[in-house]
């Protein structure tokens, strides 16, 4: 074991900081959370210039105008990115993370000369169809339908908790062929333009007051059969693939932004007080910060090890799923701790004079959604026992 | 950048399971609560695991803090007795310890209670505390045997008072002293961590209850789970702690080595509590292994630092 980068990791890290500081004068602040149509030019004018940089597809295969680069330097690019607050993935997330491996891996040539480019330069905007009112957790039990009519599928059903539906130019998306087959065998994936006429998007309001999803509905959505990805009724395999190409890498963003705002919240704790004396001032408040810090410390060697084995085997392994358990308890306990330390600051959603309490009150509420989104908790759980520790199946 | 085992790593830690597997077996383990066996820690010290920092040529293996936390982590799971992490500090400061012809132990001052680990097993006696390493004169000890020490497996003897004995080493081997030995009980409470879940998925996966295995029941299952999520979560975080001693990393050494005993001590504590859950009625009897690893878990919480402790360390780091 060895944590030291490589010389060429060094200058991958180097070359890298150096186009970061003349690049990220030139972006402007980010546009407001709920706005969607300034979020969105936002982040393709973001990919843009990772495209013009050639940092665009940082995993991706060459071949497919990626960068090709390592686990380590995937890392490391998240790294670097997030140190200077550079844009997220953003509305970028589908097309680089899901639906372009999954076009890499799967799709026609033709269907690769087309989208692949486009998503890269940050042109096309994608979204995901898979989950449905009826199906959360048990998501093979899907319903939209797809039927064939000539060259085309017509479409009708409900998709819930699209993200980025509203600004999207395609979605990848589940449905089901064979209503007769073992529900798993019956499912096609498909490439639906989401200018087709029969789509209406209906936008949902969260917890945090805005509309990060939405529901979709389908109503005779005719879309051609060669849009179609994989072999009819093996898109439950297709849909898979896409995890397998995860390298452990999801979440690091996400940690390293946590790392600052414990690090934000201990500072905001040593100048409020209560009871005539400063917050920090309590010594189980401190421990309890500090704790946490150490859990997210932890997570940070838990990322280093998961992309170790990535470099190693080109699969996270276990990984994954022991990290988005601990991480979602981490980030829910910061929750708490967060509106212990902000008291009646943790009131307001929006910044109040002087006290910087903003972020940390919707990372309280996105915190709630760590143990929810990709996987529940409870699935999460049932995978690592019967997965990893070969506990015997209910079903 | 890698924090995956190496060959030589994986070969070395597999190495010492299966010795420890075959003479230190839970009936050879449960032994000591009736004394150290010294022939068996002699055999211990042939495996080289008080000498394995020692330089070659001070008949030591002279490997490093990254191996060390893989042998300790091997110790922890098999529960080894006796004054293992004491005995492998003072490799190379006292004579003997490494090759197992010495027994020596360790006691942190100051502290209101005094208590002595395995007493009546040792041939020295060191106390540790800010100005150095102290070499105490058992002869001159009034040293009470605990009746009922809540680890059968940690005799202890309470001492009124230690005289200030004989400086040894000074503040720096220390301090240095308290990193490696949070380090090293991490791996020790990492070990532990994942023995009990491996424990607990066995039961669950043999133990029926309405006509299944209890480990179909999702109730039982997540609690085997959540076991998994600890022990791994420990385990990035301790091996990093190791290998960053060895000075082969890049983030603080200090924040890793709090963050290592914090994540193994909850691990290794909230393991032991969940197997003894898990194995129900038996979970609560003698007979029943889970209880040793609760009450080692509580043992070493309690040495170079508790995770309170080195919580409010790492919160003065913020």
């Amino acid at each position: 074991m060895d944590l030291r980068y490589t010389d060429d990791e060094v200058a991958f890290r180097d070359e890298l900081r150096g186009w970061l500081a003349q690049a990220m004068p030139t972006v402007g602040p980010a546009p407001d959370e709920d706005d969607w149509t300034a979020t969105r030019a936002y982040d393709a004018a973001w990919q843009r210039m990772l495209y013009d940089a050639g940092y665009a597809g940082i995993n991706w295969p060459k071949e497919y105008g990626g960068r090709g680069a390592s686990p380590v330097e995937h890392l490391i690019f998240l790294e670097e990115t997030e140190r200077v607050g550079a844009p997220y993935v953003g509305t970028n997330f589908v097309g680089l993370l899901h639906a372009g491996p999954t076009i890499m891996t799967e799709a026609s040539d033709a269907q690769k000369q087309y989208h692949l480019p486009a998503i890269l330069k940050g042109e096309h905007c994608w979204c995901q169809g898979f989950s449905e009112p009826q199906a959360g957790s048990d998501l093979a039990s899907l319903r939209t339908r797809a039927v064939r009519d000539g060259d085309e599928y017509v479409i009708n059903g409900q998709k819930i908790w699209t993200s980025h539906a509203h600004v999207a130019q395609y979605c990848e998306m589940l449905v089901r062929t064979d209503p007769d087959a073992p529900k798993h065998r019956g499912i096609s994936w498909l490439i639906v333009p989401m200018d087709a006429p029969g789509i209406d998007i209906r936008p949902l309001k969260t917890i945090r007051g805005g509309s990060e999803f939405s529901e979709v509905f389908f109503d005779d959505v005719r879309v051609p059969v060669v849009n179609r990805v994989g072999e009819e009724n093996d898109g439950w395999r297709v849909a898979m693939v896409t995890f397998s190409f995860e390298r452990g890498t999801a979440f690091v963003s996400e940690l390293l932004y946590s790392m600052q705002l414990v690090a934000d919240l201990a500072a905001i704790a040593k100048q409020v007080t209560g009871h005539g004396a400063a917050a920090w001032e309590d010594r189980g408040l401190r421990r309890e910060v500090g704790h946490l810090a150490a859990e997210l410390d932890a997570l940070w060697a838990l990322t280093r090890r998961n992309i170790s084995q990535a470099a190693r085997d080109g699969v996270p392994g276990v990984g994954g799923s022991v990290f988005k358990l601990a991480y979602s308890e981490t980030r829910q306990k910061l929750g708490d701790v967060t509106d212990r330390v902000l008291h009646r600051a943790a009131l307001s959603i929006d910044d109040l004079p002087g006290m910087g309490n903003g972020r940390h009150v919707q990372g309280r509420l996105h915190a709630l959604a760590t143990s929810i989104a990709a996987g529940t908790t409870q699935i999460q759980r049932n995978i690592v026992g019967e997965r990893v520790l070969g506990l015997p199946k209910e079903r | 950048m890698d924090l995956e085992l190496s060959d030589d790593e994986a070969a070395l830690q597999a190495g010492l399971r299966s010795f420890l597997e075959g003479r230190f077996a839970m009936g050879a383990v449960r032994a000591a609560a009736d004394g150290l066996d010294r022939g068996r820690w002699r055999e211990l010290a042939d495996t080289g695991v008080f000498g394995l920092r020692l330089s070659e040529d001070d008949g030591g293996v002279g490997l490093g803090m990254t191996e060390a936390v893989l042998v300790f982590e091997e110790l922890g799971r098999s529960l080894v007795p006796g004054p293992v992490l004491a005995t492998h500090l003072a490799a190379g400061l006292v004579d003997g310890a490494a090759d197992g012809s010495t027994v020596v132990g360790l006691i942190e001052r100051p502290a209101t209670v005094l208590l002595i680990e395995h007493f009546d097993a040792l041939d020295v006696l060191l106390a540790i505390d800010d100005d150095g390493i102290w070499r105490i004169d058992l002869d001159g000890l009034d040293a009470e045997p605990v009746a009922r020490p809540l680890d059968p497996l940690t005799p202890l003897h309470r001492v009124a008072e230690l005289a200030s004995g004989e400086l040894l080493a000074g503040p720096e081997v220390a301090a240095t002293w308290r990193q490696e030995g949070a380090v090293l009980a991490a791996a020790s409470l990492l070990g532990m961590a994942a023995r009990c879940t491996e424990l607990a998925v066995a039961y669950a996966g043999e133990r029926e209850q309405f006509g299944k295995p209890i480990g179909v029941f999702q109730a039982v299952k997540h609690i085997c789970a959540d076991m998994l999520t600890r022990a791994e979560l420990a385990r990035g975080v301790v091996y990093a702690a190791g290998v960053t001693l060895d000075g082969r990393g890049v983030d603080d050494a200090g924040r890793l080595v709090a963050a290592a005993k914090i994540t193994a001590g909850d691990a290794a504590k909230g393991n032991g509590k969940a197997c003894i859950q898990v194995h129900g009625g038996m979970g609560f009897t003698w007979e029943i292994d889970a209880h040793l690893f609760l009450k080692r878990a509580i043992v070493l919480d309690t040495v170079f630092g508790s995770v309170d402790d080195h919580s409010e360390a790492v919160g003065a780091t913020l």
